[in-house]
């Protein structure tokens, strides 16, 4: 019976050696920043604790996430769906369709009550009760809130169910909302990014299924062992930054000699994401490595603040567009203006009421 | 209250002006002043440099240091700026009456908004005459809340949360304003009002400094000096 099944059965099963385990396990351990108690603790848990259902499921979203899944390297995503996790439900890469897979959730719900994982990918749009994303012959904001009563934790996957992301940017017409705006009563992990990086992803499955619990977050939701830092703190140009010199404009000496892209509107000072230290597909690069600022991608509405290549941020409530720059030296230039017009008016009343007191 | 008795008179005999003076700033609310003037610039100078930097500079990146001069004078003059304000905040509890002054607006005085009319009727050259005043006018009383007092706490308590991103999450600067980032959960919003709050702030140094002069030669009050030596002179016996 499956539900006796421990981590360690499975993966023995599928042939891997126990040195290959333990070697998993150190890797795995080292990647969430544990010490050499971690990977004993993580075999441990393992060999004793039952495997953990994962219930996969897809709201608005463009499967950019799915896709920076399946490219992880440590660990190997064949791993962590095979071995670690039983995936028993993913409409976009399982085998089942229709009814057959609708069948799984109703399964999953009742066997492993209070005791599976619910993965979701992408929002769901509240606007004209939901109809803007029908799964299954259902809203998916139906499907979602049935789903998650029985869960026992939510991992919000990328920036669509952390935050909105693009369909939910201004005006956002079908009311696309985040996960943890809809579902207020389960723990929700939040795993922003557009999409999150591959290996950050495993991390949390693995993380979550290993020692049947969420890892620390912080205030937004997010696991601090990922994302307590910004992009610009462990960012290989940061001596350019601290150093004054910038790429002033795309191709010029300072571009070719890598230097710093905050003058080109980076967002690395305000983006909280691993690129700079984990990277992209497999270790190889980062957008800044490859000579192009941040996004801020995994950051709250970063659709919503002006241009990616602006340092300052555009702010549309004065009605037209402006940064916090233009606001002000408006401000100061008419209060400016006010000034000496005042002390023009002052110094010609003055002259004219002497006058009439040396006149009367 | 304390005022010369004494009238003296110089070889032609003529007499000096008796002046009424009251002791009004007492001096930690002076320091305060003249320290937090200097911090402003030093921030706002800074702060400007930070959000637009200076052109790059050439050679070796270990050569240079410049940004990094840049911010720790900003971090160092805010560190300053919040000292004296938690000291200021003090002396509003254990001075006299005017150093509370401008961290309230007596909202629910009628004589204080009718008092604030008339010093806009002042301003707007509606009124002949300005009222006389040992603190500070209703008008500048409000002013200086909105546009200083509660600015200066905005830009303490977001410069620690923006400065807490650097020291990290086991700082005790993002223990103890790193709520700011639940209300803005993208700091990048948090930067601009930083930002933002730097112009409330300018602008109302440049409103202050054009009243502080025009005040000092128009009205019935000595200003300017007051901030130096405390003593506030009044220029003539009428009541009121």
């Amino acid at each position: 019976m499956a539900a006796t099944e421990t981590f360690y059965d499975v993966i023995r099963r599928q042939g891997i050696t126990r040195r290959s385990f333990t070697k998993f396990c150190s890797l795995t351990a080292a990647s969430l920043g544990f010490g050499p108690a971690g990977a004993k603790a993580m075999e441990q848990a393992l060999e004793t604790k039952e495997r953990v259902p994962v219930i996969w499921m897809h709201g608005l979203e463009c499967t950019c996430c799915s896709e920076s899944f399946i490219r992880s390297a440590h660990p190997l995503v064949k791993d962590v769906v095979l071995s670690m996790i039983s995936l028993d439900y993913d409409d976009t890469i399982m085998a089942a369709a229709g009814k057959q897979a609708e069948a799984i959730l109703e399964e999953t719900k009742q066997k492993y009550k209070g005791k599976y994982i619910l993965a979701v990918e992408g929002n769901p749009p509240l606007n004209e009760d939901g109809m803007f994303c029908i799964d299954g012959g259902k809203p998916f904001v139906e499907k979602l809130k049935w789903m998650a009563e029985d869960a026992m934790a939510i991992i919000a996957w990328g920036a669509c169910a952390s935050w909105g992301c693009v369909q939910a940017a201004k005006p956002n017409p079908t009311q696309a909302t985040p996960i943890d705006k809809v579902i207020k009563d389960k723990p929700i992990i939040k795993v922003p990014g557009c999409p999150p990086i591959a290996e950050v992803m495993t991390g949390v499955v693995t993380f979550i299924t290993t020692f049947g619990r969420l890892p620390e977050l912080d205030r937004q939701g997010r696991p601090q062992m990922f994302y307590s830092q910004r992009i610009h703190d462990k960012c290989y140009r940061r001596p350019h930054f601290d150093a004054g010199q910038f790429v002033e404009e795309w191709d010029d000496e300072g571009a070719r000699k890598g230097y710093c892209l905050y003058k080109m509107g980076c967002k690395g000072p305000t983006t909280y994401n691993a690129c700079s230290t984990v990277r992209w597909n497999g270790g190889v690069s980062f957008p800044i490595q490859s000579g192009h600022g941040c996004i801020g991608c995994s950051e709250d509405g970063f659709w919503d603040k002006g241009s990616f290549y602006d340092r300052l941020t555009t702010i549309n409530q004065f009605g037209i567009e402006a940064n916090a720059d233009q606001i002000g030296r408006t401000a100061a230039g008419v209060v400016g203006a006010g000034i000496v017009a005042h002390a023009a008016i002052t110094a010609v009343k003055r002259v004219t009421t002497k006058r009439e007191k040396t006149d009367a | 209250m304390s005022y010369s008795e004494t009238k003296a008179a110089d070889a032609h005999g003529e007499q000096a002006i008796d002046r009424k003076s009251v002791y009004v700033y007492e001096a930690p609310v002076r320091i305060w002043h003249w320290v937090n003037a200097l911090a402003i610039v030093t921030l706002a100078l800074t702060g400007y440099f930070i959000g637009s930097p200076l052109p790059s500079q050439p050679g070796e990146a270990s050569a240079n240091f410049l940004m990094g001069y840049i911010r720790f004078t900003h971090f160092a003059a805010g560190q300053v700026m919040a000292i004296f304000l938690i000291l200021r905040v003090y002396w509003a509890f254990v001075g006299n009456k005017h150093a509370r002054q401008i961290f309230y607006v007596p909202v629910w005085s009628g004589r204080f908004w009718s008092e604030w009319l008339h010093e806009v009727k002042w301003y707007t050259f509606l009124a002949r005459q300005p009222k006389k005043y040992v603190g500070h006018n209703p008008l500048a009383q409000f002013t200086m809340f909105f546009m200083v007092t509660l600015p200066m706490f905005f830009m303490v308590i977001t410069g620690f949360a923006l400065y807490s991103e650097g020291t990290g999450r086991d700082s005790w600067e993002f223990k103890l304003f790193g709520w700011v980032f639940s209300i803005f959960p993208n700091s990048q919003d948090v930067h601009t009002l930083h930002h933002l709050g730097m112009w409330v702030i300018l602008t109302f140094v440049m409103v202050h400094i054009y009243v502080a002069v025009r005040e000092d030669i128009m009205s019935r009050q000595s200003i300017i000096s007051s901030m130096i030596s405390g003593e506030r002179l009044f220029k003539d016996e009428e009541d009121d």
